[in-house]
């Protein structure tokens, strides 16, 4: 058994993580400046991601039709409804929160690889579905959103999204209350629960918790965190494309959770950090980024299935969470 | 052309593709049955039989009745040999963990996939069929060539049907997929047992890639559809039955064949997939499958 950490270390550090990354605001380089902002909205969806693979211990293979409802939730609302950046983002989430339940309803009856194979056929009807529907989502093409639009007004004062420093600190803002929200459940009895539910689901269930309604709330919170990152990659970018929704986005914030660490908070954060910066290095030398995704799955799964923010728990930092 | 005639082509057509569905399908649902794992890199083992079809047939640059069989019999050969060490170097190694296994054959697939795109290419390239002779019926002339591929996959399921039932090899399988634990006590060597199903799950999926590469030809992105096809399959016929994975691939290329006839691709796979997804919530064990042991 592993000690709590007094809350003040605990919250201290992620404080000290996101201080950390609003100060590197100041010194990146524009192109650097850029890559995190883009990677900060991304570790959200890791995050989201990590809540019901990490701690629910639900893999699920159709994650990116959560991220590409907020994507296409947001972007629609705006090019067919003319909503505003602030009504976009909610109906981004929205859309995510509905779709999660809807899907958790159905794939939650199934379990283990059942499981994986329902939600990877759910996403790519999704998939399909945007295809099918290309007179509203632009198919293959996708949907630019226009610059205009992007300017969100609050009163008088008015935050334009496409500016660098706005994008990259509206991705901190969104980055910062996802990793907080994702410790204080973990910290929370119901992150006890859904531990004890990823441990042994019928000695949970025999306690006397309803473990389909708290797998259920697990998976509407980790869809509805990823609709919120889609939906920002949406209104930051200004992008809202198919290849979004396609298998492909659905194994990334896997990759990203199983490299940094499943089950830590920090973990989706650094793996994406470090996942993006690995591949974006190596599409400098070759094209065959694939591979090294393809390579870094199989040896992580191989010689190293806790990742980093794991192992670095399991041998030194006892009291991360 | 009428309505008859229209819908004779399009039970032709669905029944090629499910000759092919089933070879490939029969693959997915070797390795489910005996080893319990998903191995979400079988469509690049089919891709992986097209592209060295390919390869063998322009490397001898004979007649193309001669290439075509060279392939035939040197694809699987290659890709069984691939899938092998795949598994002991990799799965093996993970003891079969479901969810880890299907991570690994995720990174599997994406490695295959690259490893193609590089030496093989972006284009699609097409291989000339073996022979060119049309079956001509009152309506419309039909390729022989594709009514041939119905009969080698149907010889290729009775064989491995045989193989299953009749043989040493094929009992031991099948003690090791009812209990593995207990066929280890009876000194069936497991691993062995597990490393041959899955290159013979690979080997079949590659003699439905080099069956196909004449009509549809070869292309490095080819392993998608058929990978999500045979999910539908081995998932409508229930995970691990044999039978019923023969009885959907006919099912599935049948009405894929017809519906995609007569109203849009795309939507014909929204429907196959979302009811394939209801299947598996409601009836787990698929629509042919016995209850669970």
């Amino acid at each position: 058994m592993r000690e709590d950490a007094s809350p003040a270390k605990v919250y201290g550090l992620h404080l000290a993580v996101v201080l950390a990354l609003f100060a590197m605001n100041f010194v990146l380089p524009a192109y650097h400046h850029g890559l995190v902002a883009r990677i900060m909205v991304l570790a959200v969806f890791a995050l989201g991601y990590n809540m019901l693979f990490g701690y629910a211990g639900l893999l699920s293979l159709g994650h990116a039709m959560f991220f590409s409802a907020g994507l296409y939730g947001a972007g629609l609302a705006m090019t067919h409804a003319g909503a505003g950046v602030a009504l976009a983002f909610v109906a981004g989430i929205t859309a995510g929160a509905v779709l999660s339940l809807a899907v958790g309803l159905l794939a939650l009856r199934t379990s283990g690889v059942a499981f994986m194979i329902v939600t990877m056929m759910f996403a790519q009807v999704f998939y399909l579905l945007i295809l099918y529907f290309a007179a509203w989502t632009g198919g293959d093409q996708g949907l630019v959103l226009q610059h205009g639009a992007r300017i969100a007004t609050l009163g008088s004062l008015s935050l334009d999204l496409t500016d660098p420093t706005v994008r990259y600190m509206t991705a901190l803002a969104l980055l910062a209350v996802a990793l907080f929200v994702t410790l204080v459940v973990v910290r929370s009895r119901w992150g006890r629960v859904l531990i004890a539910i990823r441990g042994n689901e019928e000695r949970t269930r025999m306690l006397g918790y309803d473990t389909f309604a708290n797998k259920l709330a697990a998976t509407v919170l980790s869809g509805t965190i990823a609709a919120a990152a889609g939906a920002a990659f949406a209104l930051l970018f200004g992008y809202v494309g198919a290849n979004f929704a396609t298998v492909q986005y659905s194994i990334l914030p896997l990759l990203w959770v199983l490299l940094g660490g499943a089950a830590t908070t920090l973990g989706p954060l650094i793996g994406t950090v470090v996942m993006y910066y690995i591949t974006d290095t190596a599409s400098s030398y070759t094209s065959a980024w694939l591979l090294i995704v393809g390579i870094a799955l199989i040896v992580l799964v191989l010689f190293f299935p806790k990742g980093i923010m794991g192992t670095l728990r399991k041998k030194w930092l006892g009291w991360l969470p | 052309m009428a309505f008859g005639p229209h819908l004779l082509l399009a039970v032709l057509e669905g029944l090629v593709s499910a000759a092919v569905l089933s070879l490939t399908a029969l693959g997915l649902s070797l390795v489910f049955g005996v080893m319990r794992i998903v191995n979400v890199a079988h469509g690049e083992f089919f891709m992986l039989g097209a592209v060295l079809a390919w390869v063998v047939s322009n490397m001898l640059g004979a007649h193309p009745a001669v290439g075509f069989v060279a392939a035939l019999v040197v694809a699987p050969l290659v890709v069984g040999a691939i899938a092998l060490l795949a598994e002991r170097l990799v799965l093996g190694r993970l003891n079969y963990n479901p969810e880890s296994t299907i991570v690994a054959t995720i990174g599997l697939l994406y490695i295959i996939q690259q490893l193609a795109l590089t030496f093989y290419g972006p284009e699609a390239r097409p291989v000339s069929p073996p022979f060119s002779y049309r079956v001509l019926l009152p309506w419309f002339g039909y390729s022989g060539y594709k009514l041939s591929i119905v009969a080698i996959a149907a010889l290729l399921l009775v064989a491995t049907w045989l193989v299953l039932t009749r043989t040493k090899i094929g009992l031991l399988m099948r003690a090791t997929q009812y209990d593995s634990e207990t066929a280890q006590a009876f000194a069936i060597p497991v691993d062995r047992v597990y490393a041959g199903v899955f290159a013979l799950g690979a080997m079949l999926a590659a003699v439905a890639g080099v069956l196909i590469v004449p009509i549809s030809q070869a292309h490095y992105l080819m392993g998608q559809d058929p990978l999500l096809l045979s999910f539908i399959v081995v998932i409508i016929g229930g995970l691990g039955s044999l039978r019923g994975t023969v009885v959907a691939a006919i099912l599935i290329g049948l009405s894929d064949g017809v519906i995609s006839m007569f109203f849009s691709p795309t939507l014909a796979k929204i429907v196959a997939t979302l009811a394939v997804a209801l299947v598996l919530v409601f009836r787990p064990q698929g629509l042919f499958g016995a209850a669970p042991r």
